[in-house]
């Protein structure tokens, strides 16, 4: 078999600067999804924190920081990104590596929420959804997993087969909010 | 209209997928007979006032709910995980 190259989700799409906003692929590391087992979220939490350096983030919370993150995803599921998991972690949850199954973009700029705005039916406004802060919702038609990652900056993932749809969807807003002048 | 999913908050109606009424949290036994069972897969309340339905958080964190509503005055009365109200 010949060499194969491997592309990331946004490959030929990214990075791309409207007006005051950019938007960029992430590189995070491994994707981990991470669903407790019964009875055993505390002993999770605690073989986190020791193994990782962070606590399994309560509903709508990240925890940690960039390259080591653990983001809520639903009832019973945390996304871990950055570091492969922890085999102390292997006994209190079940765990499944989707590294290859999400598109990561990061979007920054002073007008990101003014862009947000139009796309995502959630108030992403700095005084309701702070840092740390994470949403799972919709970004026009598609689901996606919403976090604040920083004063004027936003992490996005949503399905990788959604990539083109995506950088599509948030090209036309920033085009929207910068037209506006 | 706005649901108030008990992990996210409220949110808009798009978000969620309508299954129905929530009839599935009462299951018959399978022996229960044929009238149990007509009931369960055909029949359905039409109540104008308070209804219980099954609501999917499709567009968010895939939670099932139970939402009362009022079919008159589309007033949310109440919200609970279906794995609560079943447990």
């Amino acid at each position: 078999m010949g060499k194969l190259i491997a592309n990331t989700p946004c490959d030929g799409l990214l990075p791309l600067t409207v007006g005051s906003v950019t938007l960029s692929e992430e590189d995070v590391g491994a994707i981990h999804s991470i669903s407790p087992l019964n009875g055993k979220q505390k002993a999770l939490s605690e073989a986190l924190k020791a193994a990782h350096g962070m606590a399994y983030p309560s509903a709508n919370r990240a925890t940690g920081k960039a390259g080591d993150r653990a983001i809520w995803f639903g009832p019973s599921h945390v996304m871990l990104m950055g570091p492969a998991p922890d085999v102390t972690l292997f006994g209190n949850a079940a765990i499944v590596d989707q590294s290859d199954a999400w598109t990561v973009v990061r979007v920054n700029g002073a007008e990101v929420e003014d862009v947000l705005a139009r796309v995502v039916p959630v108030d992403l406004r700095l005084s309701q959804f702070k840092r740390g802060h994470t949403a799972r919702t919709l970004l026009f038609h598609m689901t996606a997993s919403i976090t604040r990652v920083g004063e004027n900056a936003f992490q996005i993932m949503v399905f990788r087969s959604m990539a083109e749809t995506l950088v599509h969807d948030l090209k036309r807003a920033m085009e929207g909010v910068a037209a506006r002048g | 209209m706005r649901i108030t999913c008990p992990y996210c908050g409220e949110r808009d109606r798009r978000e969620f997928y309508y299954r129905g009424a929530a009839v599935d949290l009462d299951r018959p036994a399978p022996d229960a007979g044929g009238e149990a069972w007509d009931d369960f897969v055909y029949q359905r309340e039409n109540p104008a006032g308070p209804i219980r339905e099954l609501w999917f958080h499709e567009g968010g964190c895939g939670a099932w709910i139970v939402v009362t509503r009022n079919t008159v005055t589309h007033e949310m009365i109440d919200v609970q995980l279906a794995s609560e109200v079943k447990a």
